[in-house]
């Protein structure tokens, strides 16, 4: 059974927690235990703007605790991944590492930093999630949405090809369901400007809605907390500002593989989706 | 219009000093960046390239106190693209440090400063939240986390509020 310390950042356990609920039932699914880290705060990137030392000094404290038990750290969004991945690369560097031990903390065990999903394609593989299918999605088309720091900056990574991803598009492609290949797949939700300015945020996003719209997708897949609350939550708003309809679901990718692997709209917390998916159960009902 | 008479030459290395600059002086000016820029390519008023060009010419006040600067989404686009292998997102980043030094850091940023101080996280979690939670089958999770702010003094940060 893989193992593995399962941290949360600040907005999934309080806004996403559907997005909680699916990824550990469908960890339990595939064998996979999850340990919780009590202590985790806010991962750091928020005030990577202001300081970044600081920002990795509150990083390494978070991978310092999947450290103390010894385990390779999951999150579920991709910002956190950054900055945890980051620091856990700080942490080889002397100066950094002295800082870090001035707070009282201790690093004994060297983390490996990965997203749930590359966790799933790497560390489980296509193959075997193919073997707990239970019920193919086949007449959904889905988008799949990477978000930037999901594999980027690849100097931190070493994963997927930032220009041409192809990962989430196989673990799209197992759960039955057709995986959308589309222009600018790689094109920022546009969240890390809406504290700045709402207007250039949303429509960041409404390009991808527009294209999703084009394609008849059925629902977006994203992986990221942030990057769901600029497709759902500012879509109505994107839809105002460009005099448009969409109605396009969002659905967190382990929500679609948890429909495939044959969970219940309540395993996956399906009625916390803002965007009703119920086109999507509809067809895949038939 | 740029007049160089305005120009600090010192600008430069206080930028190369700080966690991220390390590359400036390697850019060569050929856009590939603004190219990449998903932020540029809806809104011209944010150009990386235009950023790095002012500040190696020393255009200090300009580049501090441009809104603009702010605009960056951090998403590496740009770091991916850049023949001279400069991590231009991290470069942004620095000067967004240093703009914050000298007291131009946004109000979104300090409001999520005092929540990390407060918190130790951006949201707060209520009751409701914990009940939710365990209505789901959820486990708990703590409410405070006051690490955060021992490594806020620690880095002394918090003189960014008084600013």
């Amino acid at each position: 059974m893989k193992k593995y310390a399962f941290f949360l950042g600040c907005t999934v356990p309080v806004r996403a927690q559907h997005y909680e609920l699916s990824a550990r039932n469908v960890a339990k699914e595939l064998n996979i235990e999850l340990v919780d880290m009590p202590g985790a705060s806010c991962c750091g990137f928020p005030m990577k703007a202001v300081d970044a030392e600081t920002s990795l000094l509150i990083a390494a404290r978070n991978v310092a605790l999947a450290s103390q038990l010894q385990l390779d750290l999951v999150t579920l969004c991709n910002s956190c991944t950054a900055m945890l991945s980051d620091a856990q690369l700080q942490l080889t560097n002397k100066e950094f590492h002295d800082k870090f031990k001035r707070l009282g903390l201790s690093y004994p065990y060297e983390v490996k930093v990965k997203h749930f999903v590359r966790m799933l394609y790497e560390d489980i593989g296509i193959e075997n999630i193919r073997k707990s299918v239970k019920k193919p999605l086949n007449p959904l088309k889905i988008m799949p949405h990477y978000g930037c720091h999901y594999m980027r900056p690849s100097h931190l990574y070493s994963f997927d090809n930032p220009e041409i991803p192809h990962t989430l598009d196989e673990l799209v492609r197992v759960t039955g369901a057709e995986s959308l290949d589309y222009a600018d797949k790689m094109m920022c939700c546009g969240g890390s400007v809406l504290g700045i300015d709402e207007d250039l945020a949303v429509t960041m996003a409404n390009h991808k809605l527009s294209i999703a719209k084009d394609l008849g997708t059925d629902a977006i897949v994203s992986i990221c907390p942030f990057c769901t609350v600029m497709y759902e939550d500012n879509q109505r708003k994107a839809e105002a500002k460009f005099n448009t309809q969409y109605g396009i679901p969002v659905l967190y990718y382990p929500q679609l593989l948890g429909l495939s692997l044959g969970f219940d709209g309540n395993a996956i917390g399906l009625r916390f989706n803002r965007i009703k998916p119920n086109g999507i159960m509809k067809k895949i009902a038939m | 219009m740029i007049n160089l008479k305005n120009s600090d030459p010192k600008f430069k290395w206080e930028i190369i000093k700080k966690e991220g600059g390390e590359g400036l002086l390697k850019c060569f000016g050929c856009s590939d960046c603004a190219a990449s820029c998903p932020v540029r390519y809806f809104d011209e008023r944010y150009n990386p390239r235009k950023i790095i060009r002012l500040t190696i010419l020393g255009m200090r006040d300009k580049v501090l106190s441009s809104p603009f600067l702010w605009f960056c989404a951090h998403c590496h686009a740009c770091t991916e693209r850049c023949p001279q292998g400069i991590k231009v997102a991290e470069l942004i980043n620095a000067i967004k440090n240093y703009a914050v030094e000298q007291g131009y850091c946004p109000d979104g940023y300090k409001m999520q400063l005092e929540l990390l101080q407060k918190m130790g996280r951006l949201y707060e979690v209520e009751d409701f939240d914990l009940k939710k939670r365990q209505r789901l089958g959820l486990p708990p999770i703590d409410k405070t986390i006051p690490e955060v702010a021992k490594i806020l003094e620690q880095t002394n940060i918090l003189k960014v509020l008084k600013k």
